[in-house]
């Protein structure tokens, strides 16, 4: 991976900061849709190089954050049953349901693991026939075709103790849902480059036109990341409202088209709520019905939910872009990376905590 | 050089059985969040910290925090000191690319009772073994102790031996615990940075937790990146035969060089600059943190010190250091500064600033 290197060259950064402040004769404010160009924009200091009017708005694009409440709830108590392995990201573990977390379900007993890939738990689950295993599947389109093929795989190895609980969220929708509110400030979009890695561009163009917003498809390293306010800023300049592959080396516009056909094999699209935001028609997908014997929603039913979101918790709000992070009243206060009141503090990805672990100095610094 | 104390007074309000009160604890708010122990607790940065300074530390007695370096340095005698200190390891695997839990038990306490300057002589030894561990396995890691023992020229002189049922633990946990002489006149603590202080690192850093992390299931990253765990004494010797005055050292292993900077500052209320180019961070290492969503600042070290010294010596410790098998890859990472104390700041490569935060608990490879 030495070509990580030539994405964060500190001369070619440089140049393309210049060209962004000579492009730029007026205010501009953009959104980044996915929470890893949050991150690498925070960690690297980048909307400190912008000229003083282009804001970056931080979009809903954490996985983790968006997560809704319900399906989280519905985790905790399917991964607190005895006889269950149940299976995940890293990253999920510390986010809070309504009254603890996975950590906290994993302390009592219950047999919480993480696993770096959806078919670790397929495994699991053939190593222990005796116990049901499940995996939260949880995500964007980067992480669908992972979770769809595991249960391609557990239906083609006659798998039986293996199920998905299913809560995957889709871009293009929530583009739509953000440029339809009445307070929206954004103006363009960087596109998440994975997302369409997976899907390709077809989706954007339409958005592009009827919105009449730019959207540039963009990577995760510095340049990538400048290269896309780059040409955003010139669209913004010329007027123009168009749909840009500036990530061409790991996006081709008609997507990756195997993974498309096992997507639309395994999943089908329906409405879905969003942590936070509330629910987005046709934005995410859940298990088709021929699949539903691995649907873990169904395989266990959980009916004792009452969700808590806390009061003071402005995460919604931060992930439509109407605030920054420290503009909540319990940032860094009530809310902290240590106590998060709301996903997008605990997740590596989320503005808040990008905002917290890296900023801090700033907004001391700050009158 | 602060000692530590000896004389334990009764608590303020001794907590009965096993009713504790978390509402009238010394400092109930870290703690109440999460009623039981976590995997983070154990992660070596925020959680690990509160867990000592507001439940252990007042349950001892402890009104104010001592020192809480690798080692404790205590006064016995005529004015000897002596390092005193002591680690578990439950390092899962118990065997990974370049080392073993073996390894780490001895190394681990040696670097301790090194970062305080001491020469390390003496170890005790204790396993907890679950029923059921190979018999073959368990004398491959006392031969991985023996020998790490014989090369940091340390002698294991007790020991304690322990069997629980199985599943009651997992494998082998070790448990030691050192002493080592403290030289006349070496004074290293975590409170004495002081702005201008140099920030030195003897190497590459975030290789054991990544050769860890790869010998787990599932975690491929395509080259074998070996565990760095040394005994740092020597290092330290070359250190402290320059004459300049070390004013701290660690070893940044759970937690990484971010928790340890981190507690640097706040014992000693200074800022710390770091520059991010000039990290020592290998390629391997860089790659597999950016698969996982991970900072290799906060990525465990097993064989690597942080060093705090004046600034006008520091080309002198740095050569010394370089002039070291253990050594020659160390670098110049950053500066004290009288700035933001308390807190660890990164120059970025692309000219902007981030905040270096201490870990809050277990990291977390991220989703995508």
């Amino acid at each position: 991976m030495k070509y990580l290197d030539e994405f964060s060259d500190p001369a070619l950064a440089r140049r393309l900061v210049d060209q962004i402040h000579a492009a730029t004769t007026r205010p501009w404010a953009m959104m980044e849709v996915c929470g890893g160009q949050t991150h690498s924009i925070i960690r690297h200091g980048i909307d400190q190089l912008l000229p003083d009017g282009v804001e970056m708005i931080h979009g809903p694009g954490c996985p983790v954050c968006v997560t809704p409440l319900e399906i989280i709830d519905r985790a905790l108590a399917i991964a607190a049953r005895p006889g269950v392995i149940f299976c995940s990201f890293g990253d999920m573990l510390r986010v809070p349901g309504s009254r603890q977390d996975l950590f906290s379900v994993k302390s009592a007993g219950g047999d919480v693991r993480v696993v770096y890939s959806p078919l670790d738990a397929l495994r699991l689950a053939r190593d222990n026939p005796d116990r049901e295993v499940v995996f939260f599947g949880i995500g964007f389109e980067t992480t669908a075709p992972a979770n769809a093929m595991t249960v391609h795989q557990a239906r083609r190895l006659g798998v039986r103790n293996f199920s998905l609980l299913v809560s995957h969220v889709l871009v293009p929708p929530a583009i739509a849902a953000i440029m339809e509110s009445p307070t929206c400030r954004v103006q363009a979009f960087l596109a998440a480059g994975h997302v369409c890695s997976v899907m390709g561009t077809a989706a954007y163009p339409p958005l592009s036109e009827k919105y009449q917003v730019p959207i540039v498809v963009t990577g995760f390293e510095p340049l990538d990341i400048l290269e896309g306010v780059r040409r955003t800023v010139l669209q913004l300049e010329q007027g123009r409202h168009e749909t840009e592959n500036a990530y061409p080396r790991a996006v081709r516009d008609e997507g990756n088209l195997p993974a498309m056909e096992m997507l639309r094999d395994i999943f089908e699209v329906t409405d879905r709520t969003w942590r936070g935001i509330g629910t987005i028609p046709d934005s995410g997908w859940k298990l088709s019905p021929k699949y539903a014997e691995f649907d873990a929603e169904l395989r266990f039913e959980v009916t004792d939910i009452h969700t808590a979101e806390s009061e003071l918790c402005r995460s919604g709000d931060v992930l439509q872009g109407f605030i920054k992070p420290h503009e909540c009243a319990a940032f860094g206060k009530e809310c902290t990376p240590r106590n998060p009141l709301g996903a997008t503090m605990v997740s590596s990805e989320g503005a808040c905590a990008a905002y917290f672990t890296y900023r801090r100095l700033e907004l001391i610094d700050a009158p | 050089m602060t000692e530590t104390t000896h004389h334990v007074p009764a608590p303020a309000s001794a907590p009965a059985g096993n009713d504790l009160d978390f509402e009238g604890w010394t400092c109930p708010v870290p703690l109440r969040a999460t009623p039981t122990v976590v995997m983070g607790h154990g992660g070596g940065g925020a959680m690990s910290a509160e867990l000592v300074e507001h439940l252990f530390l007042p349950a001892y007695g402890s009104a104010a925090a001592p020192e809480l370096g690798d080692s404790a340095v205590l006064t016995v005698g005529a004015g000897t000191r002596l390092a005193f200190s002591t680690d578990s390891f439950v390092v899962r695997p118990m065997f990974f690319p370049g080392g073993s839990v073996g390894d780490l038990a001895v190394n681990g306490t040696v670097n301790d009772l090194a970062m305080s300057g001491a020469t390390p002589l003496y170890l005790s030894c204790a396993f907890i073994l679950q029923e059921g561990t190979s018999l073959a396995e368990l004398g491959r890691i006392a031969q991985h102790m023996g020998a790490a023992a014989r090369a940091a020229g340390v002698s294991l002189v007790t020991g304690d031996t322990k069997v629980v049922d199985r599943g009651s633990g997992d494998g082998v946990y070790i448990n030691t615990a050192g002493i080592g002489v403290v030289p006349d006149g070496v004074d290293i603590g975590p409170r004495r940075a002081a702005p201008g202080d140099a920030v030195l690192v003897s190497g590459d850093i975030g290789v054991h937790g990544v050769a860890v992390m790869s010998s787990r299931d599932g975690l491929d990253f395509g080259t074998t990146v070996e565990s760095d765990t040394a005994p740092l004494h020597g290092l330290v010797a070359a250190m402290l035969a320059t004459g300049a005055d070390l004013h701290v050292l660690r070893d940044p292993t759970r937690g990484g060089v971010a928790a340890s900077l981190n507690e640097i500052a706040t014992a000693s209320r200074v800022g710390v600059e770091l520059v991010e180019r000039d990290l020592p961070v290998p390629d391997t290492v860089r790659d597999a943190c950016s698969l996982l969503g991970l900072d290799p600042l906060q990525v465990a070290n097993e064989g690597k010190l942080l060093a705090i010294v004046p600034g006008d010596r520091a080309d002198e410790v740095l050569a010394a250091l370089r002039a070291h098998p253990l050594g020659h890859g160390a670098r110049r990472i950053g500066t004290c500064v009288a700035d933001h104390p308390g807190m660890v700041v990164a120059r970025t490569g692309l000219g902007g600033s981030r905040v270096v935060a201490l870990p809050v608990g277990e990291q977390l490879p991220r989703i995508c």
